[in-house]
């Protein structure tokens, strides 16, 4: 028995050891805490990645300039690998622990979901960075977010659809959130649009070769090939498509809008088109476009620190703004007053479109904050 | 009553700790989580440390739990305790029927069916999301409620979880002393030679496969009424690898090791996230190097080098057995 | 009526084709697997990470601008150092631990080789150029790459000199030998550690050659092992653990089921279908399609 009591004492020992390591509660001084939880590393790191730089670069800009009413900001982080219990759990931490002013993160649907009722029940303002419908829909009071849905993404592809006199497509979508999300959206939207999907498949994360989807795909009657997915999968599905010799429109979502997708599928991208931010073609939109300078100036700033632009960091920097304007415009860190602020933000000119939130809408984007680009040459083009 | 001095100990740290810091981060939120794990740990203690088999999909029965718990509560509104019940007795089912041709299977062929299994139960899912939600998981689950008293604060959480480990440790401790226990150790020690002396060494395994998966079932349970959300992932394949290394780095075959083991590895990633990118490589040779000088596990190393010091003084302490079974050819 | 049956029939012969590429990969993974296991009864959970090694190195080594066929036999030797020092470091310290202690050992060293890749390789995908180019096949009814024949015609070469190794060679003997009893073959004269270590360096060069066939059709990055290195674990055990051509043969089914899979029923259930078949095998075949008998240890 001698042997148990000295486990626990040593079990003791631990817990107390790292309640002392907890107990250097920070002050809560004269900053503006802002919390993030992003997927830095693992599957969407690719999301996580340039979002967490994004908020670093701008906050570091911030404080250099003096701070949000002589106030310095700082940013709580932490990486959830992608993992959503993990997410809860830092979602947890920076509310108890950190007691951040603001949260904004959640770089995957998943995370953002799992942590929305914890973030709901404690009353933080939260402007998330993922993609799904459901996240603003059904609206929940202090959830926000700035990336287009990919709702949007499938109206505007089969918009662009109907314009080609297109009527029976192919959907090819990959197994995670992201593509199942887009899936349920796109099986749901083709009758408004008169479209009847005729071939429905889907590929894993991690698989290696996507041909034999890709046959049933060529021996149905489709006209176009819709493929919602992001990682390796939509770059393989694009070479597989055209090493099968099928020579129809494919379209892929913005999942794939970055320099990586055209690399990775190399000539097999030619022609490929999908929904995207303007962020991407910046350079070549037109003088009088309400949003070219935001958008140069962000491409400039990210390209000149850390390298190839991509939309998914720009999602951070709107919701940045998006909340220190809010908090700005209240005066305060107070939490409701910060969430009526951000509710109330009207014409923010951001790199994802310009925002107009209200109390029915939490996004604040419309169809028109999409472009629909095409790859040509290996470079993006708008398709006018 | 001399053999549960430990759990009394355990139990007075468990309750002590939210008294003293009832605000703490560490305490109410990680804390559950680890109480969470040390239910799941425990339970597979059973299969793995005192039956010497393997399981590399214990995270399915965790989901199943869950799952269960999470969708009749919310698509038809059952009472939670009701769906718990419901989520226990479809494990002890699908535990049974999958035990009968899996537990056939010996080392690493058991790893591999385990393994399959897990796999299936998460593919489906992620498929089905007509009633599981897909990826994108389920939401708003209710909270339990006890005689009245919703537990819907992260102190409360933590009284839940904390008397449900302390139910299983109590059950654990109790089966290992028991007839069952010792036929248990007996198939561990000499499958043959248990059965020669009348043990019904497969009914034993699947006894304790399926209490184990029961155990993981009741966590699952738990988890999705304190999360209000649950996603497949949470019930992946890596989390089936979570929970065995908690059992093995913790230390086999003891109850508090498994307990150890749940500890530490819900703190290693609370505390190695300040290393961002590093934290891979850190957790991974954490791992490696654990197993390496300890093969035996945390808890018989720490205990031994406590005795060691104390005997110290008495004459040169006997070298501890570093080997414990090897590996034999399989022709 | 007869051109639908023709369809069916073109389509099947794609997802042959197809499923034999994939189970090309899987095959050569899971002899990785076999290897080892034989020489050692440990199961090397880290193989997959072989796999993304090679083909990480060799995209490092492009980016250096060492010239491709250099990269390739550059990026296998740096593997195969790795393999030894996985055995030197992390196994051989760890001789006589239990099956499950080796097997979280196995699974740190893969978690440690992940995390140093993305510190050298950040956690961006890369992709590979193709061996010779990527213009398309059509073989009867199939259209592969030509990457595709590399990959099964470099697995067949493979093979065979892994047969050839372990039935003809001194030193293949030797390692079978020391599989068998260690002991005994240690009184004979044979130098175990050093059999030890060739097969570790053996199989992961052999998992290197895999990431490179693999990486021009599937890209890589610093997670790519994981899911090859479970494939390869089914693959491995499908066929029988211990039994080399039983892995290769074991890979090629599972690549195959894969395929059909995806093709005829559901490409969201593929993965699924595969375990179930897996799982009944062993139901009716404790020890995989090839493999012994186990004997109970008394």
């Amino acid at each position: 028995m001698k042997k148990r009591n000295k486990c626990l004492a040593g079990m003791a020992a631990v817990a107390l050891g790292m309640l002392s390591a907890s107990s250097v509660v920070l002050a809560a001084g004269d900053t503006i805490k802002v919390g993030t939880f992003l997927s830095v590393t693992g599957p969407a790191s690719f999301l996580g990645d340039p979002e967490l730089k994004t908020l670093q670069m701008y906050i570091e800009d911030i404080n250099a300039k003096g701070g949000i009413d002589g106030k310095q900001v700082e940013l709580v982080h932490y990486d959830t690998g992608g993992n959503a219990k993990k997410a809860v759990n830092f979602a947890k931490r920076l509310i108890k622990r950190d007691k951040v002013d603001v949260i904004v993160g959640g770089s995957t649907s998943g995370s953002t979901l799992a942590s929305m009722p914890e973030i709901e029940k404690s009353g933080v303002p939260f402007i998330s960075l993922a993609g799904s419908v459901k996240i603003v829909d059904p609206v929940s009071p202090w959830t926000f977010k700035t990336p287009h849905t990919d709702r949007m993404a499938a109206s505007k592809v089969y918009l662009d659809m109907q314009a080609r006199g297109i009527t029976k497509v192919a959907l090819i979508s990959g197994d995670g959130g992201f593509g199942k999300s887009g899936r349920a959206q796109s099986l749901a939207l083709a009758p408004d649009f008169g479209i009847t999907i005729v071939a429905d498949e889907s590929y894993g994360r991690k698989d290696t070769d996507m041909t034999a989807q890709v046959t049933n795909i060529r021996s149905s009657d489709a006209q176009a090939i819709l493929n919602f997915g992001f990682g390796s999968g939509p770059a393989i599905v694009t070479k597989n498509i055209r090493q099968l010799g099928i020579e129809l429109p494919l379209y892929q979502s913005h999942g794939v809008a970055s320099k990586k997708f055209i690399d990775l599928a190399g000539d097999a991208a030619e022609g490929v088109r999908l929904p995207a931010a303007a962020l991407l073609v910046a350079d070549k939109l037109d003088d009088s476009d309400q949003q070219k300078a935001v958008l140069v100036a962000y491409k400039n700033a990210y390209e000149a620190k850390y390298g190839p632009v991509s939309t998914f960091g720009g999602h951070a920097y709107d919701g940045l703004y998006i909340a220190l304007e809010a908090i700005d415009r209240a005066n305060s860190t107070d939490k409701t007053a910060v969430r009526d602020q951000i509710e109330a933000t009207k014409g923010f000119v951001g790199t994802s479109g310009i925002f107009t939130m209200s109390k029915d809408d939490h996004l604040g984007l419309g169809l028109d904050a999409f472009r629909m680009l095409e790859i040509r040459n290996g470079d993006w083009a708008l398709v006018e | 009553m001399n053999r549960l001095k430990g759990f009394y100990v355990y139990a007075a740290v468990v309750a002590l700790l939210p008294i003293l810091f009832p605000d703490n981060y560490f305490v109410t939120v990680v804390g559950a989580t680890i109480l969470l794990n040390v239910i799941l740990a425990v339970g597979l203690n059973l299969f793995i440390g005192y039956a010497g088999q393997i399981s590399l999909g214990h995270a399915a029965f965790f989901g199943i739990g869950a799952y269960s718990s999470a969708v009749l509560t919310t698509r038809f509104e059952l009472n939670a305790w009701l769906a718990m019940l419901v989520g226990l007795g479809l494990v002890y089912v699908i535990a049974n029927l999958v035990a009968r041709p899996i537990l056939k299977l010996k080392g690493h062929y058991l790893a591999m069916a385990t393994l399959g299994f897990g796999i299936i139960v998460n593919i489906i899912l992620v498929q089905e999301s007509s009633w599981s939600g897909g990826p994108d998981g389920l939401g708003d689950i209710p909270t339990l409620s006890l005689f009245g008293f919703d537990i819907d604060t992260d102190l409360r959480w933590y009284g839940m979880i904390a008397f449900f480990s302390l139910a299983a440790i109590l059950v654990s401790l109790n089966i290992i002393d028991s007839r069952a226990g010792r036929e248990l150790r007996a198939v561990h020690g000499s499958e043959f030679a248990a059965q020669m002396m009348g043990v019904d060494t497969v009914r034993t395994r699947t006894n304790v496969f399926v209490l184990s998966a029961m155990f993981a079932s009741l966590a699952g349970s738990l988890f999705a009424h304190q999360q209000a959300f649950v996603s497949p992932e949470s019930f992946g394949f890596g989390f089936s690898i979570e929970i065995v290394t908690m059992v093995v780095l913790g230390g086999m075959a003891s109850t508090y090791g498994a307990v150890f083991g749940a500890i530490v590895l819900t703190l290693l990633p609370e505390t190695l996230v300040v290393f961002e990118d590093y934290e891979m490589l850190i957790f991974g040779g954490i791992l490696m190097g654990g197993m390496i000088f300890m093969p035996q596990g945390l808890f018989v190393f720490l205990t031994q080098k406590i005795r060691t010091v104390l005997n110290h003084r008495s004459g040169p302490s006997p070298k501890p057995q570093d080997a414990q079974k090897t590996l034999e050819c399989d022709s | 009526m007869l051109s639908e049956v023709k369809l069916m029939f073109d389509q099947i012969i794609q997802f042959l084709a197809t499923g034999l590429s994939i189970g090309s990969t899987y095959a050569l993974v899971g002899l990785g697997f076999a290897i080892i296991y034989n020489a050692s009864g440990v199961v090397n959970f880290a193989q997959g990470e072989f796999v993304m090694l090679g083909a990480m190195s060799v995209v490092g080594l492009l980016g250096a601008g060492v010239p491709y066929p250099l990269a390739l036999l550059v990026a296998i030797a740096i593997v195969t150092l790795v393999g030894f020092s996985l055995n030197k470091f992390a196994i051989e310290p760890a001789r006589g631990a239990s099956v499950v202690a080796t097997i979280i050992i196995t699974i740190g060293a893969s978690i440690l080789l992940r995390g140093a890749a993305l510190l050298i390789w950040g956690k961006d995908i890369f992709s590979m150029p193709a061996f010779t180019g990527d213009e398309p096949i059509q073989i009867g009814a199939a259209t592969l790459v030509p990457q595709n024949l590399w990959i099964m015609g470099i697995t067949v070469i493979l093979v065979l000199g892994v047969r050839y190794f372990f039935d003809k060679t001194l030193i293949g003997k030797a390692i079978l030998a020391c599989s068998c009893n260690k002991t005994a073959a240690g009184l004979v004269g044979i130098n175990v550690k050093l059999m030890l270590l060739t097969s570790y360096g053996l199989s992961a060069a052999i998992g290197a050659v895999a990431g490179l066939l693999i990486a021009p059709i599937a890209f890589t990055s610093f997670d790519a092992g994981t899911m090859l290195g479970l494939k390869g674990f089914a693959a491995a055990i499908l066929g029988g653990m211990g039994s080399s051509m039983g892995a290769v043969a074991g890979g090629l089914v599972l690549g195959v089921l894969e395929s059909l899979g995806a093709g005829l029923i559901s490409s969201g259930y593929k993965d699924a279908i595969a375990f179930v078949i897996i799982l009944a095998v062993l139901f009716f075949k404790p020890s995989g399609l090839f493999g012994f008998k186990s004997v109970d240890r008394v």
